[in-house]
């Protein structure tokens, strides 16, 4: 296999977007029946990538060769065409057509313009023996689980002649059961000399299926590997870059100690919480003052647990207890009743109301908790809003101004403000220092540590190991959708520690299902 | 000159500049067609005109807008206020007609309660529809509009049910301060509506959960009962609206009454500058486009058009209205003819019009 020829071959490929270099002079390739997992955090550059070989993006510098020839397409239709295809994480099929008509939609089989239906469900049904796969092809797409929506996306694809198969995230929304039937027709389709590309953040699942492995890095080739080759420890340390972040973190602040907050009854106290498909049950206690980060790859689950605790999603599994009394956290509004706060990782969708001022955005939790009969008096509101604009120097400081048009950084600020004039007992926070200029950054993580040491618990999400590192007293590791490991942070811990825990993996500290 | 440069801009761009446009040249356009459009006569202590009459018949109007621009502000629609109105004025004319009195105030005012009190009733079924089972805004309403047609005949059973009640026709005809009571009405109601919700929290919570439902849920706001709560409102609205149509005409028609008025409702909030997809709601605006509407109606009638042509006329001019408004319109508009030389002074002289 790998004394083949290449059937894509990538090379020096660079493309810029404005402010960012999302490829810097990245080589990849892909050998005709192999299954070819290519890895990398957040922004790494995966997706560019991606889109550069199928032709979403054009390339600044780099050629595509593939089956020995330049190409260089111009769209995804003309990709496909050449027999590279590619099915995006999110299904884009229509749940409300037939099996048969969502493979052949805008392809028909046609006769004098009119779709010959008996031949389309005849193609169809031999697609999908190809795969394996039994189903009614009459019947809506809608019907079936999304692994098999998943699998007829990929007959989709690999109708016309498909030689490259690219399949981003294709298992981010299955369960195990789906995930296995998956792959048994990836492995069909490797055997059929087809290349896989294949993207995923779940490390078990590369082990199981990949039969190389590509890391890319803030945009530039780590390198390729084998993946008998690569220990799983090794591939969490390429993706995240550990040798670099030691030298960073000599410069930086030194990380705080861990402390005797850990006393007493816990603030928040979960028991086996979990959600079918979201996160398997994990336990956890926050103490008043206390710092937990959690940690772990894209897709492990962070947000999830974080979402959990606040309701956000309904866990179908586990209890809560609050300062000691069984409570329960269905819904926002009963999290927000035990003085809980939460910052969406996703800002624009469920974080901010883009139309409503600033001020409207930042009293928006303490009105809601109010109920809409007690008006906040506008002078306490013009107050309150006018004290933190202040102290977290939102910019600019006009309150009347349209929230949707500050910077991210500043609309992160907003959203603080909201949660912390309502004075919440326990502060989550999912990622509020991502997509924010360094300067905000620093300005959140040192408000972190200022609200902890005046008794506020705050759980900190963040893919940033450094940063988890400098403001947690209890670090909580995640894998795969499971809580793999809970460390307190002293001095043996450091990034090793947390990496060790990501790569071991599950059976480690025996989490049940 | 680049500060009355800046002054104009802010003025054509401002949201409701260009239906004030339009309704100053509806009426100017009614002059030039009728010179004595604009005069208004004393007779007998009360105030008589073309202007008072686009007043008093856009109050109904103006009610049923109140309320719809509170839904419609949400994400939603309700498509049911034309049979509420019908239902309700039937309600309350078939307790007037039982009544041994027709002219007690105490046997009207049990009929105006009894027929808000179904109004609401079938408000908050819509809201239940909406906000608890969560059917699209726009089925859920659909079912009362259907329905609520039919259960306004058999409240009349088939007949238009005429009454000869002195106190409830006022609703519709009476005066006071020389002006037609239904201008007070529709004026309480918009006074009501801008207190509930701006010296309330609700128009805020209404406006974050139209914005952005998602994060207004994650924020800790009850959308479900803020939803329930504007079709409760828009179902009283359209009640209130309902009297003052069966008063007009001292008569209950189950079929006719509040016809189509949920069209002409939506196109006064759309008007008006509330975006239908939710989020920032403005009564003002949702006024200012049922005046235009009705003033639009009476145009057609004065003008003497056509019935032939003057749903036509009306929907032309409604299509001029939402292109000029349409920033991208305007654009394109613009670009063509870049010489913008509109003299300021006479778009200064608009905004007097507003507060009718």
């Amino acid at each position: 296999m790998t004394g083949s020829h290449p059937v894509l071959t990538m090379t020096g490929i660079s493309k810029s977007f404005p402010g960012v270099r999302a490829l810097d002079n990245v080589d990849f390739r892909l050998f005709p029946g192999e299954v070819h997992a290519l890895m990398g955090e957040n922004g790494a550059g995966k997706s560019t990538l991606i889109k550069v070989l199928t032709g979403v993006y054009g390339t600044d510098q780099g050629t595509v060769t593939l089956a020995d020839e330049q190409v260089s397409f111009t769209g995804p239709m003309q990709a496909t065409a050449a027999g590279v295809s590619t099915v995006f994480q999110e299904v884009n099929l229509c749940t409300n057509l037939s099996v048969a008509e969502n493979i052949f939609i805008g392809r028909e089989p046609r006769r004098l313009g009119a779709v010959r239906w008996g031949e389309m469900r005849r193609q169809a049904r031999a697609l999908l023996a190809r795969l394996d796969l039994d189903i009614d092809v009459n019947a809506q797409l809608g019907s079936y689980s999304l692994a098999v929506q998943q699998m007829v996306a990929i007959a989709r694809a690999i109708d016309i002649k498909a030689r490259v198969l690219v399949l981003d995230e294709p298992t981010s929304s299955l369960d195990a059961g789906e995930v296995a039937q998956l792959f048994r027709v990836m492995r069909q389709l490797r055997d059929d000399g087809i290349a896989i590309l294949f993207v995923t953040h779940f490390l078990d699942q590369v082990y199981e299926i990949a039969d190389r492995i590509t890391v890319l890095r803030n945009g530039q080739l780590v390198g390729e590997y084998l993946t008998g080759e690569l220990p799983q420890l090794g591939l969490v340390e390429k993706m995240i870059g550990k040798e670099l972040r030691v030298l960073e973190r000599l410069d930086e602040q030194p990380r705080r100690a861990a402390t005797d907050r850990a006393t007493g009854t816990p603030l928040l106290d979960v028991h086996e919480l979990g959600r079918r498909s979201a996160v398997a049950p994990f336990s956890l206690t926050i103490h008043e003052g206390e710092v937990v980060g959690l940690a772990g790859l894209l897709g492990s689950g962070r947000t999830e647990v974080a979402r959990l605790l606040f309701g956000a999603d309904r866990a179908d599994h586990g209890d809560v207890r609050v300062q000691g009394s069984p409570a329960s956290l269905r819904t926002p509004v009963a999290a927000i009743g035990h003085g809980i706060g939460f910052c969406s990782e996703n800002r624009r969708a469920e974080g901010i109301i883009a139309e409503l001022s600033v001020r409207e955005n930042i009293i928006l939790a303490m009105q809601a908790a109010r109920g809409w009969l007690r008006p906040i008096p506008r002078r306490r509101q013009d107050e309150l809003v006018e004290r933190y604009v202040r102290a977290l120097s939102i910019r600019p400081a006009d309150p009347e101004l349209p929230v949707g048009n500050l910077s991210g950084g500043n609309q992160q600020k907003v959203l603080l403000a909201r949660w912390l004039i309502t004075e919440p007992r326990l502060l989550i926070l999912d990622e509020p220092t991502r997509g924010i200029d360094i300067g905000a950054k620093t300005e959140i993580q040192r408000l972190v540590a200022q609200l902890s040491d005046g008794g506020m618990a705050v759980l900190f999400v963040s893919a940033e190991l450094e940063e988890v590192l400098r403001l947690s007293h209890k670090i909580a590791v995640l894998r795969d959708r499971e809580m793999v490991a809970q460390l307190t942070n002293d001095q043996d811990v450091d990034a090793d520690r947390i990496m060790q825990s990501i790569a071991a993996g599950a059976g480690h500290e025996g989490v049940p299902s | 000159m680049s500060n009355r440069t800046a002054g104009y801009r802010a003025l054509t761009t401002h949201r409701l500049f260009w239906p004030i446009v339009v309704l100053v040249v509806l009426l100017a356009a009614n002059t030039v067609y009728r010179p004595g459009f604009l005069s208004v006569q004393m007779r007998d202590g009360h105030l008589y005109g073309s202007l008072i009459d686009i007043l008093r018949l856009s109050a109904p109007l103006i009610l049923v807008a109140l309320g719809m621009t509170l839904v419609i502000a949400t994400g939603g629609i309700d498509l049911s206020v034309g049979s509420l109105c019908a239902i309700s004025g039937a309600i309350a004319c078939l307790h007037i007609s039982e009544q041994p009195d027709q002219n007690s105030v105490g046997g009207v005012l049990t009929a105006l309660a009894l027929g808000l009190g179904v109004a609401l009733v079938l408000g908050a079924w819509n809201g239940v529809l909406v906000a608890v089972i969560g059917i699209q805004p726009i089925i859920a309403t659909l079912i009362l509009m259907v329905a609520g047609r039919g259960l306004a005949q058999l409240i009349t059973e088939g007949q238009i049910l005429t009454i000869n009640s002195d106190p409830y026709k006022a609703i519709g005809v009476g005066h006071l301060l020389t002006l037609p009571l239904a201008i007070f009405i529709a004026l309480a109601a918009a006074l009501v509506v801008a207190a509930f919700t701006r010296r309330t929290a609700l128009g805020l919570i209404i406006e974050s959960v139209g914005g952005n439902a998602q994060a207004s849920r994650l924020a800790g706001i009850r959308s479900a009962r803020i939803t329930f709560l504007v079709y409760v409102i828009s179902a009283a609205c359209a009640a209130v609206a309902g009297f003052m149509m069966t008063a007009n005409v001292s008569s209950a028609d189950g079929n006719a009454a509040g016809l189509w008025v949920e069209l002409d409702a939506i196109l006064a909030v759309v008007i008006g500058g509330t975006s239908l997809a939710g989020g920032r709601f403005s009564l003002g605006g949702t006024i200012l486009g049922a005046l235009l509407i009705q003033t639009l109606t009476t145009t057609v009638y004065a003008m003497n058009i056509s019935p032939q042509t003057s749903l036509l006329f009306k929907a032309v001019v409604v299509i001029a209205v939402c292109l000029i408004q349409a920033p991208g319109f305007r654009a394109r508009f613009a670009r063509r003819r870049p010489s913008a030389a509109a003299p300021a002074p006479v778009t200064e002289q608009p905004k007097e019009q507003v507060p009718a």
